[in-house]
């Protein structure tokens, strides 16, 4: 059985048809050929095909591409503007956040949508003060990550790259106007603005 | 002709800290993989989706293949078995192919009935999408003749072979006697998998009968060599494209069966692409993992510490299709003094899937062993486990009598143990606990050797205007050849890195060996250097636009007179949780001798990477074979456990200075495996130190501490 799905892939939209039983990364990878979200397990075990979907981060391998029509989707591909990378691809380079760099579009990816959430002010299994403001320690950043396996074991200069990347982000506390801010207001089709 | 002398590099662009030229690409997405090249190159546009189907019995033979269900399919365009599977013609060409010759039968994909492991390719399915394949494939009905198997390792059976002997000097067992302090234990590790992030992938499409292969591969003229054998090509027919890979760490070293298979459904459907990518469910059966060892150790010393006798004798497990042997014996028979050694491997045959190289393959589980029977000797000597190994350092190499190149072990354990706080450490186990937790600190030594293969070629060629290309088929695996060829290049030809474009992943470009065994840089690195310095004596320094050579570096520097080792020092603080056992190793630190470090940034990312790997084997991997079917049985990564970002604290990586000028003209050692070599000691030995409880067997779960 197929179906059309409209999807919105890093500001662009595209009208693509699909069995069925094509997860979104599938769809992604082999319809739409963003190839940027990568496929490490299909189980949403690994981390490597994070998205921001609606604008939060999502195992692309765990949703069908049919469920998700009308949905905006943004892929490391789609994170930076003006030809420069986000400032979390940039932080990621910087301190060297990667090794085979096939985990690594998930992570930033991740990343994004991790920073958002601890702005939203979401807890963490690693927050000791539900009610507070979380700060993101180490230990936050390492628990908000853990759904990105990499096996290089790049997982310090990770920590490093997020850490900078937070501190740009709370020095930017207020710059509506930032580039590659990633807000989370529902946009008309449940989706969000991606600026 | 400079070929057979490591004459030093002057170095300006190598030890500089430089951002990764691949870099950009990979955080943005945009460096395609093997399976991704349909987005890229149009020779793999509109691929075919291939789908395995593997066999249910471990020992057998296939009586039937049903396909007609799966046929009838819409979208199917083929169903392969051995029944209608193209022949392929394996030679014996060990001297050409070096690491594998196409007569492995691990290669022989559909070409009998025999089943020799559970989960072999016995057939599969082509189809126009991914699920179409993977539908079709459950289709198909396999009928067999099941033999009775074996795939139960039982390491104390009277049963298995008689063990070899790979190094037998003195009398261990008189020495032995003799000694004032032995240890006599047995240390196991599990099998492990390899487990890069990218799946085994393949992109390939036969044309007018050449092969155009994409493949995540460490090696793509060996994957070229083996194809051409197989398929009946001229090699100048296989083009073998792999820049970006996603990982290996040594399960893409060699050829394995399903970029066969993908060749073979090529053949079958020439002219259309086809492409492959393995589940992670198959990548347990498939491309191979590091087999399991049980060492029993022993040391002897007299009372202050001094060894006399060293011995390791190794249990494993081979394949039945492909032998392999984990030499884990090896790391005993080099690394420290003492007169007497024994090593040796008894190796079980059994119905199970073929293994290969895994990082630091020998070392690392060798290493294990012997660094925890170190600190066993350290505590009945009443030494501290540093002091054991000053006073067992060695002169020269113990087996082979020859000088080191260098060897920077005690410089390493030295400035580890300022930079980790070692000194005043109170060697009594069991009494620090804090909140909770029991706290203890480690330490062991770390070991890989260093040499260079011959066969590596490299290209020269001025393009004008300053600028300089650089092409050799080698490949960056996460390793930073990308950067750190740029910049050996760089300095072989006295230019500055921004004036070098470098080319690898290509068997179209000269030919390379394998990123394999710590000796890619130095293979690499030393055909760079022999080329550029080619270049300069033909071209001078201010060459015409459109120059070019390219050598082939035969010989590589002669290090015959010298035992080349890099090695290094770990230290680990352990805690463990006093009422459940829970294990955190808060902080892991090294130090190693490596000769020159050609790019600081990507040199601590390789050796923080190891160390990552060595935390993630001391306390989560273990790969568990069901014997009564044969395979792994958690084979997934809720299963198999590698570390996730919260197992790792604070990993920090560092390095003396060391010059070396036997090794290679830029003085360099390999890295990508050190690292992985001594961490799980260093973090057993503090978990021993925290709790008391000695473990000898990885991975060092909760259950260990619950008594």
């Amino acid at each position: 059985m197929e179906a059309d799905v409209t999807l919105r892939v890093d500001g662009t939209t595209r009208v693509v048809r699909v069995d069925t039983r094509t997860t979104l990364l599938d769809a992604l990878r082999e319809k739409l050929d963003a190839t940027a979200p990568k496929k490490g397990c299909d189980h949403g075990q690994c981390g490597a095909c994070t998205v921001l979907l609606n604008g939060r981060r999502v195992n692309a391998c765990l949703t069908f591409a049919v469920a998700q029509d009308g949905a905006e989707v943004v892929t490391a591909a789609g994170l930076g503007a003006d030809g420069a990378p986000h400032r979390v691809q940039r932080a990621f380079l910087d301190n060297d956040g990667f090794q085979c760099g096939y985990c690594t579009p998930g992570q930033v990816c991740s990343a994004v949508g991790m920073l958002e959430e601890a702005a939203a002010g979401w807890p963490s299994a690693a927050t000791g003060d539900v009610a507070a403001e979380p700060v993101l320690d180490d230990a936050e950043i390492r628990e908000r990550m853990s759904g990105n396996l990499c096996r290089c074991g790049a997982y310090v200069n990770i920590v490093a790259a997020v850490r900078e990347a937070a501190a740009d982000s709370a020095g930017n506390t207020g710059n509506t106007d930032s580039a590659d801010s990633v807000t989370s207001e529902a946009a008309p089709a449940g989706g969000a603005e991606v600026r | 002709m400079t070929e057979t002398t490591a004459d030093l590099l002057n170095a300006k662009a190598m030890g500089a800290d430089l951002e990764r030229v691949d870099g950009l690409a990979k955080v943005t997405g945009q460096a395609p993989y093997a399976f991704e090249q349909h987005a890229f190159d149009e020779r793999a546009h509109a691929p075919l989706y291939i789908h395995p189907v593997q066999s249910t019995i471990a020992k057998g033979r296939v009586t039937a293949v049903h396909g007609e269900r799966a046929a009838a399919l819409p979208g199917v365009a083929a169903v392969l078995s051995h029944e209608n599977a193209p022949r392929l013609t394996p030679e014996d060409d060990s001297d050409v192919a070096m690491i594998q010759t196409s007569d492995d039968r691990e290669l022989l994909v559909l070409q009998s009935d025999e089943v020799s492991y559970r989960g072999q390719i016995v057939a599969a399915v082509v189809a126009d999408t991914p699920e179409t394949a993977r539908e079709a494939a459950r289709l198909v009905g396999v009928d067999y003749a099941a033999e009775p198997h074996d795939a139960a390792f039982s390491p104390d059976s009277a049963d298995l072979p008689e063990p070899t002997v790979d190094t037998e000097l003195g009398d261990v067992a008189a020495a032995m006697a003799a000694a004032a302090v032995t240890v006599d234990a047995a240390y196991s590790t599990p099998i492990q998998h390899n487990n890069p992030m990218e799946p085994h992938a393949t992109t390939v499409v036969r044309s007018g009968g050449a092969l155009t292969v994409f493949e995540g591969t460490q090696a793509v003229h060996i994957v070229r060599r083996i194809l051409a054998a197989l398929f009946s090509l001229d090699a100048e027919r296989v083009q073998v494209i792999g820049p970006y890979v996603g990982g290996g760490f040594g399960a893409k070293g060699s050829v394995h069966a399903p970029l066969v298979l993908a060749c073979l459904a090529a053949t079958v459907l020439e002219g259309r692409p086809v492409k492959i990518a393995l589940t992670r469910r198959q990548m347990f059966e498939l491309v191979g993992y590091r087999p399991p060892t049980v060492q029993r150790v022993r040391l002897g010393a007299d009372a202050e510490g001094r060894i006399s006798a060293v011995g390791n004798d190794v249990t494993t497990h081979t394949s039945r299709l492909k032998r392999f042997v984990e030499n884990a014996g090896g790391s005993a028979a080099m690394m420290y003094a003492g007169e007497n050694r024994s090593i040796g491997h008894r190796v079980a045959e059994l119905d199970i899937s073929p293994a290969t190289f895994m990082r630091a393959p020998g070392h690392a589980p060798g290493m294990f062993a012997l660094e925890v029977a170190m600190d066993e000797l350290a505590e009945a000597c009443g030494l501290d486990p540093i002091e054991l190994r000053v006073r067992n350092e060695p002169g020269t190499d113990p087996v082979s009598g020859l000088p080191y190149s260098s060897r920077g072990l005690l410089d390493c354990l030295s400035e580890g143990a300022s930079r980790f706080g070692w000194e005043g450490r109170d060697p009594r186990p069991g009494v620090r606990e804090e909140d909770g937790w029991l706290v203890g600190t480690g330490v062991a030594a770390s070991t890989f050797p260093a040499f260079t293969m011959p066969g590596s070629a490299a290209r020269i060629r001025f393009a004008g205007e300053g600028r300089y290309e650089v092409s050799i088929g080698a490949a960056d695996i996460g390793t930073g050849s990308w950067t750190a060829l740029t910049q050996i290049a760089a300095d072989a030809l006295s230019v500055p890195v921004e004036d070098v474009a470098l080319a690898l992943g290509d068997s179209a470009l000269p030919a390379a060996t394998v990123a394999g065994g710590s000796a890619g840089t130095s293979s690499w690195g030393t055909a760079i250097v022999q080329a550029a310095r080619a270049f300069v004596d033909s071209h001078g320094t201010e060459p015409a636009a459109g120059a070019e050579l390219t050598t082939v570096l035969k010989r590589p520097p002669d290090t015959r007179g010298y035992s080349t080792h890099a090695f290094g020092a770990q230290f680990a603080e352990v805690r463990v949780r006093a009422d459940t056992g829970e294990v955190r190793v808060p902080r892991v630190l090294g130090v190693f001798a490596a000769g020159r470090i050609i790019n600081p940034r990507t040199a601590r990312s390789q050796l923080i990477g190891g160390m990552t790997m060595g935390v993630s084997m001391a306390l989560h991997e273990e790969s568990v074979i069901d014997p009564r079917f044969g395979h792994v049985v958690n084979h997934d990564f809720a299963s198999y456990h590698v570390a996730a970002n919260a197992d790792i604290g604070d990993v920090q990586a560092y390095w003396v200075e060391e010059h070396d000028p036997h090794v290679n003209p830029m003085g360099a050692k390999g890295i990508g495996e050190i690292g992985i070599t001594g961490t799980a000691a260093a973090i057993v030995n503090a978990a021993h130190h925290a709790t008391g409880v000695r473990v000898r067997a990885l991975p060092m779960t909760l259950d260990h501490f619950l008594r």
